[in-house]
């Protein structure tokens, strides 16, 4: 009994372990969901420094100049979106609010994440792009307020004194900032924009899978726009840039290292289970040592005792070992449904965690017990073997 | 049946050897009914382990049945003991959390005989030793005298040749051990060659030969 529940407790303790191992995994991914992983964002700003005879302190701001400077001048960038950012009210019948209003091309989607349901509709094309359609696709938080339970899709809003069609509801929570509502870029330009300029630019970028090779592409993209805005390169306060690969990259170099740590913790426990498992078959061997003498002196080979006790150890270790192993599972299924189901009802847009899913793969689990069970099975083959040997008079004098 | 020639026996300790049995020269004849004497320490358990294959010896040659029991490997000593040799011991040697019917049925287990089947013998042996109604009861439930009987049982389900019993009453009352060496007698009567250590010269009397025994050879050979 107590050898089976070294057994469970030495599986159940290892998975929760390899658990959390992976819930501080997950969480920490997860938190780069809100955009793509290879993705670039650059903001204006205004200059600091005086540059070929322009003053300091001057606004910049982007045009379509910036984008197409981008896209003619650097390798790296896939796909674009200018960004227009505006406040604005959002009416529908009696309900109101005011949200962010974002300008935005349709490759926004794929940078930013954003997710549709199935009964969702969709994101902004290129023909509403090039028909400067007056169509807008919503925050999921949007529709809640304004509509409630009714469908929103195919209705009409009012934004600002415009009437646009809703054509997609996205169901991405943001982590940050006010719900929001895009529309084209292009109707953005023309209602809203008349000068035409626009504060960000987003895209994703390719191929760079590395610190350095971030760094240099930042440098470059500075460059760019050094020339295209007429600023110094070395102006920090002209341009911000936010690159969520070379993030990435550095926070998975950070959690590379947690997680070797929890595979170490981990491989401890497992050898500190296997130490306890093989101990506790040593002893409960030993203390049989007298009836396996018993046994030989009426007539019992050495091969049947030792089988018995080797079926036994397994038969033991077995048992123990899956129980360990679905309370173990169980208890990481328990705590990710509670946090599925916390997280479902949470109304709040900052939902950043750095613990999620912290469920094991079954190829670990099954793996570690496999290790224990045989850990106990040769634990226990040991003394068997020493008491087989022994003379059956000097076993059965053994207490 | 049983002849050694010149046995010996040295016990060896770190630092001391103890020969314990210095050139035994017996002979014990099918159906005999046998008892060893001896003081503490003469080397007459010693002798009956030798003679029940749970021990070796170092010199001189011990035949059973006319084949020489020297250098057996633990499997054949094993099968050895399960067709020839019942034990009976001073300490009962039962296995605890067994109940009286499991202990009496197990060595028909080590010649694969189906449970039903070996528990149902162990319950006719039971029975014929008086012990039926307790044959679910575990060692601890029981009594002595009850015990030992439930060993004798066990030592005989596989009808054995020859029946070894060391001390098998020292641990018994007076009644108790008459009630013990009326079944040993009985069973001696089919035919079971009967070997019996004590110290007791009551329980030796009720045997046809006493071999006394003392400082590792054989004194005498009495014949009742």
């Amino acid at each position: 009994m107590l050898t089976g529940l070294s057994v469970s407790w030495g599986i159940f303790i290892l998975i929760v372990l390899l658990g959390a191992g992976n819930g501080l995994s997950n969480g920490v991914r997860s938190n780069f969901n809100s955009r793509a992983t290879n993705s670039v964002q650059l903001w204006s700003g205004k200059s600091s420094m005086p540059y070929h005879g322009l003053m300091a302190n001057r606004t910049l701001d982007f045009s379509n100049r910036q984008v197409k400077d981008i896209d003619e001048q650097l390798r790296e960038p896939d796909k674009k979106s200018g960004i227009i950012d505006k406040q604005s009210t959002v009416t529908y019948g009696t309900e109101y609010g005011n949200y962010s209003l974002r300008g935005v091309d349709p490759s926004y989607k794929d940078i930013f994440n954003l997710k549709f349901d199935p009964e969702g509709g969709r994101f902004i094309n290129e023909i509403d792009l090039k028909d400067h359609g007056k169509v807008v696709v919503i925050d999921k938080k949007v529709k809640e307020v304004l509509f409630k339970k009714e469908p929103a899709l195919g209705k009409y809003v009012k934004i600002g004194s415009v009437m646009f069609r809703i054509i997609g509801i996205n169901s991405k929570k943001e982590q940050y900032g006010n719900p929001t509502c895009y529309i084209p870029f292009t109707t953005a330009q023309l209602i809203y924009n008349p000068n035409q300029k626009f504060g960000s630019i987003a895209m994703t970028v390719n191929e760079l899978d590395s610190k350095a090779k971030n760094d240099s592409f930042n440098k470059k993209l500075i460059g760019v726009m050094s020339r295209s805005l007429y600023f110094d390169p070395k102006d920090e306060q002209a341009i911000y840039i936010r690159n969520a690969q070379r993030d990435y990259l550095q926070t998975m170099k950070i959690f590379n290292g947690i997680t070797l740590f929890v595979f170490i913790i981990g491989i401890f426990t497992l050898i500190a289970g296997i130490v306890g498992v093989s101990n506790i078959m040593l002893v409960s061997v030993k203390e049989r040592t007298r009836e396996i003498g018993i046994r030989k002196a009426i007539g019992a080979p050495p091969g049947s005792i030792l089988r018995s006790i080797i079926i036994e150890s397994i038969l033991i270790t077995g048992i123990f070992g899956y129980f360990g192993m679905v309370l173990g599972i169980g208890l990481t299924e328990l705590v990710n449904y509670i946090m599925v189901q916390t997280a479902a009802q949470s109304t709040s847009e900052n939902d950043m965690t750095i613990f999620m899913n912290p469920t094991v793969s079954l190829t670990y689990v099954f793996i570690s017990t496999f290790i224990l069970i045989i850990s106990g099975i040769i634990a226990g083959y040991m003394p068997a073997r020493r008491a087989v040997r022994i003379k059956p008079i000097e076993a059965m004098c053994e207490e | 049946m049983i002849t050694l020639r010149d046995v010996n026996k040295t016990y060896y300790t770190e630092a001391t050897s103890l020969h314990v049995l210095k050139g035994i020269d017996l002979h014990i004849e099918q159906g005999d009914y046998v008892s060893i004497m001896g003081a503490s320490g003469s080397g007459k358990s010693t002798l009956l382990n030798i003679l029940g294959i749970l021990d070796n010896y170092d010199t001189g040659d011990y035949y059973l049945n006319n084949k020489l029991i020297k250098d057996l490997s633990e499997t054949q000593a094993a099968a050895y003991r399960n067709e020839m040799i019942g034990f009976v011991f001073q300490s009962f040697n039962l296995i605890n959390f067994k109940n009286a019917m499991e202990n009496v049925a197990l060595p028909l287990y080590y010649k694969n005989i189906s449970r039903k089947k070996r528990n149902a013998i162990a319950l006719e042996y039971l029975d014929r030793m008086g012990l039926k109604d307790w044959a679910y009861h575990l060692p601890n439930e029981m009594s002595g005298g009850q015990k030992q009987r439930v060993a004798i049982a066990r030592a005989i389900i596989s009808q054995p040749k020859i029946l070894l019993a060391d001390e098998p009453t020292g641990a018994l009352d007076s009644q108790t051990t008459e009630e013990v060496m009326q079944l040993l007698g009985g069973l001696n009567q089919t035919g079971i060659t009967t070997i019996i250590v004590t110290h007791e010269k009551a329980v030796a009397d009720e045997t046809r030969k006493v071999i006394h025994i003392k400082d590792g050879l054989i004194q005498n050979i009495q014949h009742n």
